[in-house]
């Protein structure tokens, strides 16, 4: 088990080490033009070019290049954003985090109970209308652009129906703080939550569906209906646990792009100050500084993630251990 | 589903009287065509495709407006009143001016202008043939791509492949839009130049390279993990043991039973396309105004969403639509083509 958990980090480590690479050619070595003019951002002086060549030892070596910028990036962490002058990227990043975590792990809440309901109701009652009522409603689910449902969320609850008791409860757009008043920070949340969890719960219940169908068809769900049990024991206690394992994997998987992306763009719509809004500020202002250190703490994070979730597995699943 | 074990439908089949032979593509091509949601999908799919290739059409003989061009005092006739574009506000304050609602009447503005007095409608239409523009091109320069290296890697192995497959998992791993964001980031401002090839900051190719490249893992390593079934297969065994040369097997033993799995992949990489696309103008680093996509309307429609929703509600409905008949129709296809439905395109 320890080997399998080691070759894994091992193998984490060379992909974080490959993204890092990838980065740093995309931001310092593309071809076309000069990456100081691009790193200065928009009609850049020429003591602002100076002071990027400098800052990031742009006339050394490609090699020396990347170790200045791991070096800025992680060890020094002072790198700094050339269109506001002086603005410290790694701190804003670090006080960003908290918001899009919590973004994030309170959709996945959201939709890892609805993917489960909805998967087990479809598979339960297969063939049914209400099956393909709730197939349907899947598929609309992930064909959705999650920042336009977002802003068809407020349009809703911020204006339309904003005066009824509906949603009259709904906060104003913009991150509240935790630690001020929780309960007014819950109430903003909820509306984003949602949003981001309608998109994945329909897509959790469809491969959740697919997968309990599959097992339904098992040998050892035949012993189960044979010993007598109730169909509903077979369904959640028999069924349900091995089809979790597609589950899971799918939610190590979307967890991360979600960080890397759909959240980003909820960020967006709801004016919540996340690693995703930070983002977009700097897309609009063409602050690469910015956007390179978000991009490197994001992808390393979600890599770490995924890691983590496959050690997981390897402690959990003893048939894992023995592959590759 | 049938609850019959598979050996007594294994029977039933070979029971069964010999069919009039029909090759694997009409027997699937017949299969899809009985498939009703299917078939709906490809008509509303070809429906919106027309409606968007007619949008200089609707432009210049329907609304009337040069939907490229500010329009910010301009008038139109409604019901016999002269109508400015640009009306005062009757929000907030009262002051500033509102862009003119949908008229729901076939003519200029159906759907409203937007905050330069554009007609929503209009260009609707040429975003969209944008937004599919890109979404089409992207897809086929990725399956081109990953069917290139996914055959490579799977078909030579060794040294080959395992330069191939490290690359992919570092970009498999890589978030797919904070790869795009990147790319789109670095090139936006100044375009791209390598050797003869140049593209110039404001060019469509740009959000197609990017959008075309950033998928490519996704569809490689299924590719490549069916290369390497397939190299196991009997009848590449019997070809390589008569003595064919790799060239040969490669194209004409391997890549026909791996096409397949590449027709499959196209709507659902299109549909998958529609919304990257969408996303990277929405953050203002897809589509370069003036020209518009769905994404860049939609963003248009951010600050008049409480008082002209439609500009960011129609554009919206309009991606729901194409990207959920593309789903329906992927769906469609794996079940015609990939009865056993190997391929899920979020697994790989």
């Amino acid at each position: 088990m320890l080997t399998a958990i080691l070759r894994r980090l091992g193998q984490m480590a060379f992909v974080m080490l490959g993204i890092s690479i990838l980065v740093f050619l995309i931001f310092f070595a593309t071809p076309g033009s000069d990456p100081a003019s691009r790193i200065a951002g928009r009609n850049a002086s020429p003591q602002t070019l100076e002071a990027v060549r400098q800052s990031f030892g742009l006339d050394q070596p490609l090699p020396v290049q990347y170790a200045i910028m791991m070096k800025r990036l992680f060890v020094t962490q002072d790198i700094t954003s050339f269109v506001n002058r002086g603005y410290r990227v790694i701190p804003a990043v670090m006080q960003a985090a908290p918001i899009t975590l919590s973004l994030v792990l309170g959709a996945a809440i959201l939709w890892v109970i609805g993917g489960v309901l909805i998967g087990l109701i479809a598979a339960a009652t297969r063939g049914s209308l209400l099956d393909k009522g709730l197939m349907v409603v899947g598929l609309i689910g992930i064909s959705m652009p999650v920042y336009w449902l977002g802003e068809v969320m407020n349009l809703i609850t911020q204006s339309r129906l904003h005066d009824t008791w509906l949603f009259s409860w709904v906060p104003t757009l913009g991150y509240k703080s935790f630690s001020v008043d929780p309960w007014l920070w819950f109430k903003t949340m909820v509306i984003p939550w949602f949003t981001v969890a309608v998109l994945y719960a329909g897509l959790y219940g469809r491969v959740l569906r697919a997968s309990l169908v599959e097992s339904l068809q098992e040998d050892y769900i035949r012993t189960a209906r044979a010993k007598g049990l109730s169909e509903r024991r077979v369904l959640l206690r028999h069924a349900l646990r091995t089809s979790l394992i597609t589950f899971v994997t799918l939610f190590g998987l979307d967890f991360g792009a979600l960080v890397g992306g759909g959240a980003l763009l909820t960020e967006v719509v709801f004016g919540l100050q996340g690693i995703g809004k930070l983002t977009f500020d700097a897309l609009q202002n063409l602050d690469l500084p910015v956007i390179m250190a978000n991009v490197m703490y994001a992808s390393f994070f979600v890599v770490a993630a995924n890691a983590l979730v496959d050690m997981a597995y390897v402690v959990l699943d003893p048939r894992v251990r023995s592959e590759r | 589903m049938s609850d019959k074990p598979a050996d007594l439908a294994d029977l039933e089949g070979a029971a069964l009287p010999p069919k009039l032979a029909r090759g694997p593509w009409a027997t699937a091509f017949a299969k899809l065509r009985s498939d009703r949601a299917a078939v709906a999908a490809f008509i509303l799919l070809l429906l919106i495709v027309a409606a968007c290739l007619a949008a200089p059409l609707y432009a210049g003989d329907v609304s009337g407006t040069d939907p490229f061009r500010s329009n910010l005092n301009g008038k139109i006739e409604i019901e016999g009143k002269k109508v400015p574009v640009m009306q005062p506000s009757t929000t907030g304050l009262g002051l500033g001016t509102t862009p003119i609602g949908p008229t729901w009447d076939i003519g200029p503005f159906l759907l409203g202008a937007d905050n330069q007095g554009r007609d929503v409608m209009a260009r609707l239409l040429y975003g969209g043939r944008n937004s599919l523009l890109i979404a089409g091109a992207a897809t086929v320069i990725c399956l081109i791509l990953a069917g290139a290296v996914g055959l490579t890697a799977g078909f030579f192995g060794g040294i080959v492949d395992t330069v191939l497959s490290r690359l992919l998992d570092v970009l498999w791993a890589f978030p797919i839009y904070l790869l795009a964001i990147s790319l789109s980031i670095v090139l936006i401002a100044h375009g791209i130049e390598i050797g003869p090839i140049s593209i110039t900051s404001g060019s469509l190719w740009l959000p197609i390279w990017i959008i075309g490249i950033v998928y490519v893992p996704y569809i490689a390593r299924p590719i490549r993990g069916q290369v390497l079934s397939l190299k196991e297969s009997e009848f590449v065994l019997a070809a390589v043991g008569l003595g064919v040369p790799a060239g040969r097997i490669l194209l004409r033993d391997i890549l026909p039973n791996v096409t397949t799995t590449l027709i499959v992949f196209v709507p659902l990489m299109m549909a998958l396309n529609i919304l990257t696309e969408s996303a990277l103008s929405f953050l203002s680093i897809g589509v370069q105004p003036p020209d518009a996509s769905w994404g860049t309307i939609i963003q248009d429609g951010q600050t008049l969403l409480y008082t002209r929703p439609m500009v960011a509600l129609a554009p919206g409905i309009a991606i729901v639509l194409t990207v959920l008949a593309l789903n329906v129709l992927g769906d469609g296809l794996r079940d015609a083509l990939d009865p056993r439905s190997k391929l899920r395109i979020r697994q790989g």
